[in-house]
Order: structure tokens, then sequence, then C-alpha cells
């Protein structure tokens, strides 16, 4: 049932991409749909291109695991909107024809701006396709049992299929059932969430059996750890200093695993964890077995004590009950954490730990984003509010979905819809989020199936909908981005930048050879970057849209001194800082398997230095550039 | 070939009240928004208070953030749609799509 409901959809999407791909002839056709999409059908479709698999694995699966840190992401990505209604809606739609280079570049006609702002058009959707990609991977692996690599080269292909057929009136349509389905089901997931309730041991609605995780007694005799059931043996100690952790690794039966070690008022005490352990040989143990089908990872999570009482069930609740159930301070909820060691036989051991969090923690800043930390910490924090809050209305795939509309008046009343369908949506990520952190429903070692696996637990055919739903959300969302870089390449650099003089036939064909390979390229990356936080490398789109697109767009509609090389050297600007600060950043550092602590830049959101550094360079070589063509007509007219 | 837009349109003599508008109505919002960054920054336990029944303020505030925006965009629709029938004619209405 689940892959017959999935390829339904599938077929759907590339039935309607061939039916709407004879309508497109043109290039106004290819790369605006014509101008002639309705803007209630494009303000949905705008949904369907922002609600993207940051938004539905990664925002949820970020709440399930940290809590009201990953609700952040919601109230940012949702307020960048009031950017794009209020600053840039209708100017750009007054100045630009396919891409955001002709919005900018309207009053220039300068080759350094169409090749900058093409460049960064480029950047910016290739920094956006990455985790997309990695998102479909991650989808298709469970629901229909194949390799990540494979769940890639499956979602290219159907893009690349559907963006070569119809390019923007295709995408338009399939953003618009996309975005609406998403909206409809997610809205259903969360009334089964409250029906379903509150409970300290979840089941799945009965079909997995709560788990009960063991707490050994323990002493501790002049620095060993001796357990006081004697069945079990201490094999040996681990510990993790920079995270205060000591883990203990337990023989029993001839079976070993990892146990995490506390220590209160001279009383020792170890407690069960799940761990993965890849030996010297390459032999992968889960829990102390060899993997299998069936040895995998417990799903987890659930709340320990609800309100003070350790055996307890709710009911159907209301949304507001749920969350003041969540958030009351005697509710405790096991969230799970990860630590990785090298045990002494050289194997490499994940190991997933639960951490008991009172609930007014869980429903408040902290967890993720130290807003209580040192001064770095916490200019991180702003640094990213900032990036979410400017990003929006500079990304490339969002900025061309206003030139699909027949006017001005449109293109505001479309992001008017959009906000009212994303503002919905990101309210019942809270709940989504929420709902798997208390259903016992996640996977601890990969936090962006976490909607999808809380609609497996209402049922296979819940699951596989929002599985082919969410599967659309990454098809939507590359072919948007797909046809703005391919829009970047084909109109900005070769008819534009290079002056190649193409028909409108031509122009066709060489925005669907640039989908073809920024098509594979995608393809490519989403494989070699499998494992990575989808959630985050939005995050870091977002900054890099920010500090290279905005400046220029605000500056051009609100400061008349802004000339063509202050635009040009503030992309430049823009993309250059927010990337070296990235790839030097600590979070990349841990992806490059070295130790944060000696990256040379201290932030993980560039924002903060790089979107003023920005505006600041548009402004100084605006003032340098506009003095000194003033300076040469006046000496031309002595 | 320069960059025309991808439609024709007309004359809009509403476009400068609406872009004051509009800013008017972002610097409102941008400073709503900075207060919720600014609480968290400088007092975030502030946030754990329970100010609605059962519900913190991280919580309200996060919500009113999206609701605000919504309201906000609405009130923006209103006062466009009204000053571009008061200034446009009925041919050159800026204010209807299609």
């Amino acid at each position: 049932m689940t892959i017959i409901i999935f390829l339904f959809f599938v077929l759907l999407v590339i039935g309607l991409s061939l039916y709407l791909g004879k309508k497109a002839k043109t290039s106004s056709g290819y790369y605006a749909a014509g101008g002639k999409i309705h803007w209630g059908v494009n303000g949905i479709a705008f949904a369907g291109d922002y609600l993207s698999a940051a938004s539905f694995l990664g925002i949820c699966g970020m709440i399930a695991t940290v809590g009201y840190d990953g609700f952040l992401y919601s109230i940012g990505y949702l307020a960048g909107w009031i950017v794009a209604l209020f600053v840039v809606a209708e100017p750009l739609k007054r100045l630009g024809k396919y891409t955001f280079t002709d919005a900018i570049d309207s009053k220039y006609n300068s080759r350094g701006i169409k090749l900058a702002a093409a460049i960064s058009t480029l950047v910016v959707s290739v920094c956006y396709l990455i985790p997309q990609m990695v998102g479909a991977g991650v989808l298709v692996e469970p629901l229909l049992g194949i390799p990540h690599g494979w769940g890639v080269v499956m979602v290219g292909a159907i893009v690349i299929t559907i963006v070569a057929t119809a390019g923007m009136t295709s995408t338009t349509y399939v953003q618009f059932l996309k975005g609406g389905l998403l909206i409809l089901f997610s809205t259903v997931l969360v009334v089964a969430v409250c029906v379903r309730g509150l409970t300290t041991q979840p089941d799945q609605g009965g079909n997995v059996p709560y788990y009960e995780y063991t707490t050994l007694a323990a002493v501790n005799e002049s620095g060993q750890i001796k357990v006081s059931d004697a069945g079990w043996q201490v094999v040996e100690l681990q510990d993790i200093e920079s995270a205060k952790l000591t883990f203990a690794k337990l023989a029993k039966d001839g079976k070993e695993t990892w146990w995490l070690v506390s220590e209160k008022d001279g009383a020792v005490e170890l407690h069960e964890t799940q761990s993965v352990v890849t030996t010297r040989d390459g032999q992968r143990l889960i829990n102390g077995a060899p993997a299998s089908q069936d040895n995998q990872l417990r799903q987890v999570s659930n709340i320990e004590k609800l309100r003070g009482a350790s055996d307890a069930s709710t009911g159907s609740v209301s949304p507001i009950e749920l969350l003041a159930a969540v958030s009351d301070k005697d509710t405790q909820i096991n969230l799970w954490k990860e630590a990785a060691l090298t045990d002494k036989d050289g194997g490499k051991v994940t190991i997933y730990y639960q951490k008991v969090t009172p609930g007014n923690q869980v429903m408040r800043p902290g967890l993720k984003f130290k807003v209580q930390g040192t001064p770095l910490e916490r200019a991180d924090f702003l640094s990213l509010m900032l990036a979410l809050f400017l990003g929006t209305a500079a990304l490339p795939h969002i900025l061309i979905r206003y030139y699909t509309v027949p006017n001005p008046a449109s293109a505001r009343k479309s992001t008017i819809v959009a906000i009212a369908a994303i503002g919905f949506f990101y309210i019942l990520t809270l709940f989504m989020g929420l709902g798997a952190m208390i259903n016992g429903v996640l996977n601890p070692a990969d936090s962006n199936m976490a909607a999808p696996l809380l609609a497996r637990s209402f049922g296979n055919i819940l699951f596989a909908v929002i599985s082919a739903i969410a599967f659309a959300t990454v098809l939507g969302t590359v072919s948007g981005l797909i046809v703005a870089a391919s829009g970047a390449v084909a109109h900005d650099l070769l008819d534009r930048f290079l002056n190649l003089r193409m028909d409108d036939h031509q122009k066709v064909r060489a925005g669907k050879i640039s989908a073809f390979v920024i098509g594979g390229l995608a393809i490519v990356l989403g494989i070699l970057y499998k494992g990575m936080n989808v959630t985050f490398l939005v995050g870091l789109a977002f900054a890099v849209a920010a500090s290279a697109n905005l400046p220029s767009i605000v500056m051009l509609l609100f400061w008349k001194k802004t000339t063509a090389k202050g635009i040009t050297a503030s992309i430049i600007m823009g993309i250059v800082s927010s990337l070296v600060l990235i790839l030097l950043s600590p979070d990349l550092f841990k992806l490059y398997g070295l130790d944060p602590a000696t990256a040379p830049i201290p932030l993980s959101n560039p924002g903060i230095v790089s979107i003023p550094l920005s505006f600041c360079t548009l402004v100084v070589v605006s003032l340098l550039t506009g003095e000194k063509a003033k300076a040469l007509k006046l000496a031309a007219q002595q | 070939m320069l960059h025309e837009p991808a439609t024709p349109v007309g004359k809009d003599l509403a476009a400068t009240y609406k872009m004051r508008l509009g800013v008017l109505m972002f610097l409102f919002y941008s400073l709503f928004y900075a207060g919720f960054v600014a609480i968290n920054l400088l007092n975030p336990l502030l946030m754990e208070v329970t100010i609605l029944p059962g519900l913190n303020l991280a919580t309200v505030y996060g919500f009113a953030l999206i609701l605000v925006a919504l309201i906000e965009a609405l009130a923006y629709d209103l006062f466009c749609r009204r000053k571009e029938q008061t200034l446009n004619n009925t041919q050159n209405t800026q204010g209807e799509g299609n």
C-alpha cells in the first residue's frame, strides 16, 4: 500500500508536468509561466516552494529533539515574509522579467551586475539544493527500502524531467498541489496527536510495546566501578571530558553494551543507552549484537513524568492543553543525546543516551542555542535570527515566483496568501515536533524523519501519504531551485552577460540543458553530503542569500546614490564573506572531522558579520564611484 | 534586449503611498521581532513565565509573531486597495488580480 500511494503521487506529478509542458513553448512560458498564474494559486505555490525538506523534515525533527529552539526556525522563516511583502514584492514585479538579476540590473544594464547576480543565484540555489537532495535520500531509504544514493538519483531524474518538460508552469502547479496537500495532511496529523493525548508509556497506538530502559546500582571503589548485580562485568570506562560524561562498557552473557555513569551523593547508577559500534574489522554492532533487519536502533523519546506523575495518561487533549502539559515545570521529558568515542579495541562507538529535561526548559529557547551562554554564543543566536528574517526576501527561487503573476497587486496578494498558508503550517510544526518528542517515535540517529515516523505510529496509510507528500515537497522545491539556477545560466550568463543573442527557442533549450547539468550536480552533492542536518544547511543558505542579495535589493529601491559598481561589489562581498565564514566555522570543522575549538571563526552563523559588511561595501563603493562619475561628467562639460 | 517586465505594467499612482506604508509596517514588525530576540538575549528565563492559562511567554510571543504578520499583511492589502481605487482609474487599476 505504501509503495502504491507513493508511486501514485510521483506519476501524478510527472503526468501533470508533461501535460502542462505542451503549453510552455516560449521563454516567457518556461521562466515565468507566461506571467498568467492566478495570485491564489501562486500564493499556495509560494508555500509549496518555501515549505521545503528543511521545514517539514528539519524543523519537526529539531523541535522533537531540542524543543522550542526548533520552533525559532519557524518564527524566523515566517517573519522573513514580512520583508518580502512590505519591501520587495511589488517593486520587484515592476522591475524584473525572468530572474533576480533582471530586477537589480533594470536601472543599470551593467555586465558586472549580470555576472555577480547570476553567480549569486547559482551559489544560493546550490546551497539550498544540497539539503533537499539529502532529505530525499533520507525519505526514500525507509519508504522503498533502497539505499540513500539511489533515492537521490531517483529524485534528480524526476526533477530534471519535470523542469526540462515545462519549466515554471509545471513547477507552479506541482507546488500548488503539494503545498495544499502538505498543509491538509499536517493538520490531520496534529489532530491525531491531540486525540491520542499524552502518556508516560507511549506504545504507538498499541503497535510497538513501550520499552523500559534499565538502571543498575553500582559502587565506586577508588575509581573502580562495580555493578551491584554480579551478573554484570565492567569491561572499560570512557570519559568524554568536553561533555563531562562517563560511559561504561558492561558485559553480560557474552554481550557488551554501553551505559551512562551518573554519581550523586556517593551513589552510583548506570543507565542503559543505545549504541552503534563499528569494529576495526568493519562489523557493525547495534546494542551489542550484529546489525540486521530485526536488530535496529529502538525508536525513542517520551515523557518521563507528566506533571509530576510517573505513570499517567491524559486521553484526548486540546492543542492548548497539549502545550500546557508539555511546558509544565513538573513534566519531565526524556530527550536523547549523542556522544562519540573510540573503545579500547579501536572500534568507533556512537552512543545515544537519555537526558531528562524539565518541560519548562523544553518550551523556551536554550537547549540548542545558548541564550544564557557566552557573549559569542549569544551573538550566534542573534546572527541566526537576523539571517532568517532577512534571507527569505533574497532567495532566488522565491523571487522569480513574483514574475509568474500578471501585475504588482497580484504579487502582493499572492504573498499574503503565502503568509497565511505558511504561518498556519509553522504553527502545526510545533505540534508535530512535540508529538514526535512525546510519542516514542524518534530515530535517535536521524531526527529528520520525525514527522514521517510520527505519521507511521498512526498507521501505514498516513505514513505513506505523509512520506509521499514529503517526497513531493523535495521534488517541488528542487524543481523551483533548478528553474532559478538554469535561468541564471541561460538567461543571465549566456544571453545577457555573454551577449549570445539567442532567439526565444534557443533560450528555452539553453535553460533545459542547464537544468540537466545543475540537476546532475545536485545528485552528486546530495550523495556526498549524506548525513548532514537539512535545517542547518538551509539556515546557511539563508545567510548567504541575505548577505549577497538583500543589500542590493533594498538599496536599489531606497537609496538614490546606489551605483552599478556598488551593487556588484556588495554581491561579491556578500557571497565571499558568508561562504568563508561558513567554511571556517566550528560546525563545518566538525564535519571535516577536525576539532571545532580550532576553527578560526568562532561563529556558526555568519549573518551578523556578512550582512552589514555587504551593506557597507555597497555604500562605500557607490559613494566612491558616484563621485568619480560626477567628477568625470563635470570635467567633460568644462 | 533590456530588462523589461514579464508582463506589461501600467503606471501606478499609488506606488509611493504603498512604498511608504510598507516601510512603516516593516519597521513596526521589525521592532516586534527585535523585542522577541532581545528578551531571549537579555532575560531568557522570562520566556518561561506563564502569561496565559498554561502557555508561557515563549509560546505566546512565538504565535503572536506569526499572527501579527498575517494581520499586518491583511491590513496592508486593505489600505493599498483603497488607495489604488482612489488614485487609479478603473482601466489602469493595479488593485485587481486576474
